[in-house]
């Protein structure tokens, strides 16, 4: 049902921007738009909120379609577990095939976004050597964080004015944003993460 | 042009006729130590408002009426699991055996969240949702009193205490009814609560908790009482719809009640 409404609406669009051809002849970009697959239920993309990256560019998450995605939550002012989920997340970058990086990316989303400013954020990655396509690192503010925690079930306190106890769970997300793999603990066998993302990556 | 101008008015003469008995009651904060967490380090807490009563049946109606896409049939998985309004026949009707003035349950974080930002609110924190509960009739702080913990204790091994109308149990020190003896509440940080033993200070917890050798005097029935609570929390996610799981809103004290809808 929703594909013939997304169709009949493209038409719509069509015979609008046919009208005004004169005034305005770029009016194709959201034909484009609507003849893409809706997105499935369970797709992170649902979420509406917005985020900023370590460039200080502003994002829908549904921006990120089309890559597998690797996510996990962390603040960079972490001593404890951050530095290991890092690491983690490292060595599954390290172990999953040229090709299918290609396809993917590393995600790092603050549960600090009061602390992790962009800069700080864009700090963080050149410290640890992430610092590129490869890698990208998200801060939203603190009722958007907390949603986006819901969805990936991964459950953070503060502790402390400095410090947060929080779950490590390293979540696989497919090209549509939904959710296909979760890995819970540090330093546990990364087989089957990597796999998965292979797996969705090269489709 | 006339239409929303209209409305307005119209809206404005029924929310100044209800504003004549607020839906809230005022919470005068302060500071006060978790039952359960990990640490006892005490909590403070500003003042803030809370609804008197759980959110009904027929409140949440109005909002699936005016917020279609929080429609049993329109709703998305990722926001809401199937048993999302399990006990409504339809995306308008209860079924027949259901109350309308009961709480409305079978609700997803995501979906009390939403009717929450419609009625220009926020769901309560845990550590405010907590501090209102701490009290009984005559006290703030009723945590230590037999009385208090033997009425939630007896409330966990009723069954079906959903379906009751709101209201019917006990109005407590600051005028808010039914926070124990009738559903659990979402909070909006549900998910701050870590009982998987993930770090050392948490497994203790536990330990104490669970074997505890002490003889079970009003301190470790207070701390079982909270203790569920918290487990509860930590073990659900934010889509899950749950038979005995309602909500109700809270609002920064400064904010003004029945400020204007918001359509989502």
């Amino acid at each position: 049902m929703k594909l013939y409404k997304l169709m009949f609406l493209s038409i719509l669009l069509l015979g609008a921007s046919c009208k005004n051809n004169e005034d305005k002849s770029e009016k194709s970009e959201p034909v484009v738009q609507a003849e893409a697959e809706p997105l499935p239920e369970m797709s992170v993309f649902q979420l509406p909120s917005s985020w900023t990256t370590q460039e200080g560019k502003d994002i829908q998450l549904e921006e990120l379609r089309g890559e597998v995605l690797v996510m996990v939550m962390i603040y960079t002012s972490c001593q404890a577990a951050c530095p290991r989920l890092v690491a983690d997340m490292r060595n599954i970058q390290k172990k999953v095939s040229e090709e299918a990086n290609r396809e993917t990316k590393y995600v790092f989303v603050s549960i600090d976004p009061e602390v992790d400013t962009p800069e700080r954020l864009k700090a963080f990655a050149k410290e640890n050597e992430m610092d590129n396509d490869q890698w990208l690192f998200l801060r939203g503010d603190i009722e958007d964080t907390r949603e986006f925690a819901a969805v990936l079930a991964v459950n953070y306190k503060r502790i402390s004015p400095m410090d947060f106890s929080h779950s490590n769970i390293i979540s696989v997300f497919d090209k549509d944003g939904v959710m296909v793999h979760q890995k819970e603990g540090l330093g546990t066998n990364d087989t089957q993460t990597i796999d998965t993302i292979e797996q969705h990556a090269i489709d | 042009m006339y239409k929303p101008v209209l409305l307005g008015i119209c809206f404005l003469i029924m929310a100044s006729g209800f504003s004549q008995e607020s839906e809230m009651a005022e919470i005068e904060g302060g500071t006060y130590i978790p039952l359960y967490g990990n640490d006892s380090l005490p909590v403070s807490v500003e003042n803030f408002k809370i609804d008197k009563y759980p959110v009904t049946n027929r409140e949440y109606q109005m909002f699936v009426q005016e917020n279609p896409k929080w429609k049993k049939s329109e709703v998305k998985a990722l926001f809401a699991d199937a048993r999302y309004l399990d006990h409504w026949k339809n995306d308008t009707e209860l079924k027949s055996d259901e109350l309308e003035n009961a709480p409305v349950t079978n609700v997803s974080w995501f979906a009390a969240r939403a009717y929450c930002k419609w009625k220009g609110k926020r769901l309560p924190t845990l550590d405010e949702w907590e501090y209102v509960a701490m009290a009984d009739k005559e006290t703030a702080d009723a945590r230590k009193k037999d009385g208090y913990n033997e009425f939630i204790l007896s409330w966990y091994e009723k069954p079906k205490s959903f379906h009751q109308e709101v209201g019917s149990t006990y109005e407590n020190y600051w005028g808010v009814y039914d926070m124990h003896g009738m559903v659990w509440e979402w909070t909006a940080d549900f998910n701050s609560v870590i009982i998987s033993g993930e770090t050392r200070r948490d497994e203790n917890q536990d330990n104490n908790l669970f074997c505890g050798s002490a003889a079970i005097g009003s301190s470790d029935l207070m701390n079982y009482a909270a203790f569920m609570r918290y487990a509860f929390r930590s073990s659900v996610k934010g889509n899950y719809s749950i038979r005995n799981l309602g909500f109700r809103c809270a609002q920064d004290s400064n904010e003004k009640e029945n400020s204007a809808n918001e359509a989502l």
